[in-house]
């Protein structure tokens, strides 16, 4: 009896520890007003327009990152609109110049919301690189 | 309807008739549709019009000088050997005749062989060939398993041991992936024309161009002079080549 008390006792413990740790990291999720769902806090430039409406580029941004990736990495088609290097001269962040490495990066804050773990970085540069320039000057 | 029964057209005629003007010879060996063919287009898919190789000229490779290796570690973001396990696209190789004490030194990359054995090994088929014989390593589906590495006979890839962080935005590279020369993939899709290693020596040893241009300096050098294929013997046609070995 001790033991299974003692054992609610910790489960309590741990559950109030990690209470207190959302509550740490709930800086980086906005909410809604008058809403009680934490939301993923970005700042999106709306000046400019993405390649498809929001709702489905949330859907749908890495299955076009992996047709994209196909395509250069075998056929050499660089430059484009859905290429990672184009989505990163919009969507890297204007104070640190990467989509990653901070609680409220673009990429990684949505990532870090749905739980989904974001592999691109790992090899990629979070920042944009210089083919996104080049391409501008190209149709 | 079989072929032969369609009658011929007025335009069916016009369209021959225009094939015919596409392959009119301006040179011997050079025609007008494969000069339209083999220029870099920007966005679209690579051909195998094109077979880029380098024509490396052991007489004029100065000893002691490793400025090819440190331009690709530069153009590809690679550590450059400061620790040993780091990766090396480039390595300089020594010759010596014991007999009549001749000395040579030759830069040794990844020879993009037109059939390569890292890519009959792989099992994933991350290593491949692209069209303008290029061979790449798509890290997206390399799992590391290094067999590439033992199947090499030159021994041209390396193993990415440690984590990276600073990869330079166009060469993207990982721990955990194998490696090679790219032939500089990222400038020739770009257009430059021109590998960092061929622009960075200051004797001009090494020559990149398309090899399936017959006007291009490569493939006239190489029309022209004896070269030498590293372990020709294995056959496997390799696109770098060497002079003065």
């Amino acid at each position: 009896m001790t033991c299974g008390a003692s054992l609610r006792r910790a489960a309590a413990l741990a559950a109030g520890i990690a209470v207190a740790l959302l509550a740490l990291a709930a800086p980086s999720m906005a909410r809604a007003e008058g809403s009680r769902v934490p939301l993923p806090s970005i700042t999106v430039d709306r000046t400019t327009k993405c390649v498809a409406p929001p709702d489905v580029m949330r859907r749908t941004h890495m299955e076009m990152l992996k047709h994209r990736r196909d395509k250069t990495v075998h056929q050499g088609v660089r430059g484009g609109d859905e290429s990672l290097n184009r989505c990163l001269s919009c969507h890297a962040d204007k104070t640190t110049g990467a989509a990653v490495g901070a609680p409220d990066a673009f990429c990684q804050s949505c990532h870090d919301y749905a739980g989904v773990k974001l592999d691109c970085f790992e090899c990629h540069q979070g920042r944009p690189g210089p083919q996104a320039k080049l391409r501008e000057g190209r149709p | 309807m079989s072929e032969r029964d369609v009658p011929v057209t007025r335009r069916a005629m016009l369209a021959g008739a225009a094939a015919a003007l596409a392959g009119v010879t301006l040179a011997p060996g050079i025609r007008l549709v494969e000069v339209a063919q083999a220029a870099a287009e920007p966005g679209k898919p690579v051909t195998s019009k094109v077979r880029w190789g380098l024509l490396i000229d052991a007489g004029r490779c100065t000893e002691g000088c490793n400025e090819c290796v440190l331009a690709c570690n530069r153009e590809n973001g690679l550590e450059g050997g400061a620790r040993p396990t780091d990766p090396q696209w480039i390595r300089i190789v020594e010759l010596k005749d014991r007999r009549t004490g001749r000395k040579a030194s030759a830069p040794v990359m990844c020879q993009h062989c037109a059939s390569p054995p890292c890519v009959d090994v792989c099992p994933t088929g991350a290593s491949f060939k692209r069209a303008d014989g290029i061979v790449l390593v798509d890290r997206h589906t390399c799992i590391g398993c290094r067999y590439c590495m033992m199947a090499c006979p030159y021994k041209a890839r390396s193993f990415v041991h440690e984590p990276l962080t600073a990869q330079k935005p166009e060469v993207p590279r990982g721990k955990g992936c194998v490696e090679s020369c790219t032939l500089c993939v990222h400038k020739i899709d770009r257009g430059d024309g021109t590998t960092a290693c061929a622009e960075a020596c200051p004797t001009q040893a090494i020559l990149f161009g398309d090899l399936n241009d017959p006007a291009s300096a490569i493939a006239r050098r190489v029309a022209e002079v004896r070269t030498t294929q590293l372990r020709a013997d294995l056959g496997l046609d390799t696109g770098v080549r060497y002079t003065g070995l």
